[in-house]
């Protein structure tokens, strides 16, 4: 089951994603699983959506988010809704926001 | 289906659905409860530092960025709320940088229209002989520059806070900077600054101006929730010419303790508050500073000349060198055409 969802950046990240604040995203589950999961997507973002070679300004080690990067699900702190292991719903709003920049 | 069971509620209203967990107690809240207890902790902070008397005339440092433009939401929100009988100002440094301080600065002046707050603006260019941090970059190259930019913005921001008549300033340091800053300071065995990173007043021999911080106990995370939820205008992108290095690297250390424990940078903060370090009268008293004046533009200065007259000596130094450099070599700008043609058609191939 394909499963479209926008994904907004903000704080600086959208740099790494070509200047693209938001992307209109249809997450295809791999073969072995039914559904998709917050850490599909932020893997699917680094292979597929990146333009930045930087990497490591998004995520740590293979594919964690970074820390001091904050992840609102439907404006949700991610906190609330299972962190990596959240399994996206169709329709849903993911925001990843930078801290990490100067205020 | 939803991840989190229904019947799930804001711990401190049991009515609404909760939208964060706070790091520092690791409640879960939503919206409603979420903004009035991140204003009340700000408001116990300044009542508690008794930061604010009725009548005075505050200035808040104002760049554009989220810290900045959630502590001047908030101060007009408590002023309002508490009758702090303040007077805010926005008061801003444009530190000549485009494509990203003439940005935010746009920022700052929807936020001036947005609080109805006055707005003062001060830029390097006009405070030290035409050295904009484009100028200054173009001259010494990234590295190094954001001593600069320190030393300058620092001044920059009394001359303006003295500009307005005002002796006391505000700025948008959250609890994540503090946290920061204790580490830094241990990491580089800086006692004496060890000793008063942590207070929310500072006033130094090298400033005339009182500094303060009401946000240092406002995490970033929620900084930055309350700006989102708040929809509040604020700019963010990176500047242009790098952050410090050695800031990174404590900063992502912040990050990742507060991955593992959220109360970590709370923590850290006490521990610098509570520090209390031994006094061995010598080195310590050698290095009490003496407040003078700087001879050549009268800022408070413990030298003969102020730090941003020893960096502006350089850069004016520089600049002629770069100047004799630049004739020698090839044409100014302002020498003209007929002299760059004369110069070409001297040139032997």
């Amino acid at each position: 089951m394909t499963v479209p969802l926008t994904v907004e950046f903000s704080g600086g990240l959208e740099i790494l994603f070509g200047g693209e604040r938001t992307l209109n995203i249809t997450l295809r589950p791999s073969d072995k699983q039914a559904s998709s999961t917050i850490a599909d997507l932020v893997k699917y973002l680094c292979d597929e959506r990146m333009t930045d070679k930087r990497k490591e300004l998004f995520v740590i080690e293979e594919y964690h988010v970074r820390p001091g990067i904050l992840v609102l699900i439907n404006d949700a702190d991610w906190e609330l809704e299972g962190e990596e292991e959240y399994v996206i719903q169709s329709g849903d709003q993911i925001l990843f926001a930078s801290t990490l920049h100067g205020g | 289906m939803p991840s989190a069971p229904l019947f799930s509620l804001c711990e401190l209203c049991s009515a609404r659905k909760p939208f964060l967990r706070r790091p520092k107690t690791g409640q879960k809240i939503c919206q409603f409860c979420f903004f009035h207890v991140f204003e009340t902790e700000i408001h116990n902070t300044i009542v508690a530092a008794s930061l604010f008397y009725p009548g005075e005339r505050v200035a808040i440092g104002a760049s554009g960025g989220k810290d900045s433009t959630v502590l001047a939401h908030v101060m007009k929100t408590l002023n309002e709320r508490y009758n702090y009988g303040v007077e805010f100002i926005l008061l801003s440094v444009d530190e000549g940088i485009r494509g990203y301080r003439d940005d935010s600065l746009e920022t700052v002046k929807r936020n001036k229209d947005q609080y109805s707050l006055p707005l003062e603006i001060v830029s390097y260019h006009d405070l030290y002989d035409g050295w904009s941090m484009d100028n200054i970059v173009a001259q010494i190259g990234k590295k190094n520059n954001c001593t600069y930019c320190g030393v300058f913005r620092r001044q920059a921001l009394d001359r303006g806070a003295q500009k307005l008549g005002i002796n006391h300033v505000l700025t948008g340091h959250n609890a994540d900077d503090m946290a920061e800053t204790v580490l830094m300071n241990i990491l580089r065995g800086d006692t004496a600054r060890l000793d008063r990173c942590t207070e929310i007043i500072t006033q130094s021999a090298e400033s005339p101006i009182k500094r303060s911080k009401p946000l240092k106990y406002a995490y970033e995370k929620e900084i930055v929730l309350y700006a989102h939820y708040k929809k509040l205008d604020y700019f963010s992108t990176e500047c242009t010419y790098s952050p410090e290095a050695f800031r990174g690297t404590a900063r992502a250390l912040i990050k990742n303790l507060e991955t593992v424990r959220t109360s970590a940078i709370i923590d850290i903060i006490h521990s610098g508050e509570t520090f209390s370090l031994q006094r061995h009268g010598g080195r310590n008293h050698a290095k009490k500073l003496v407040a003078g004046a700087c001879e050549r533009c009268g800022y408070i200065s413990s030298n003969k000349l102020c730090k941003a007259c020893v960096l502006l000596d350089g850069l004016n130094a520089g600049k002629a060198a770069m100047q004799i450099k630049l004739e020698d070599s090839e044409p100014a700008e302002s020498t003209g055409e007929t002299f760059v043609r004369k110069q070409l058609e001297s040139l032997s191939f």
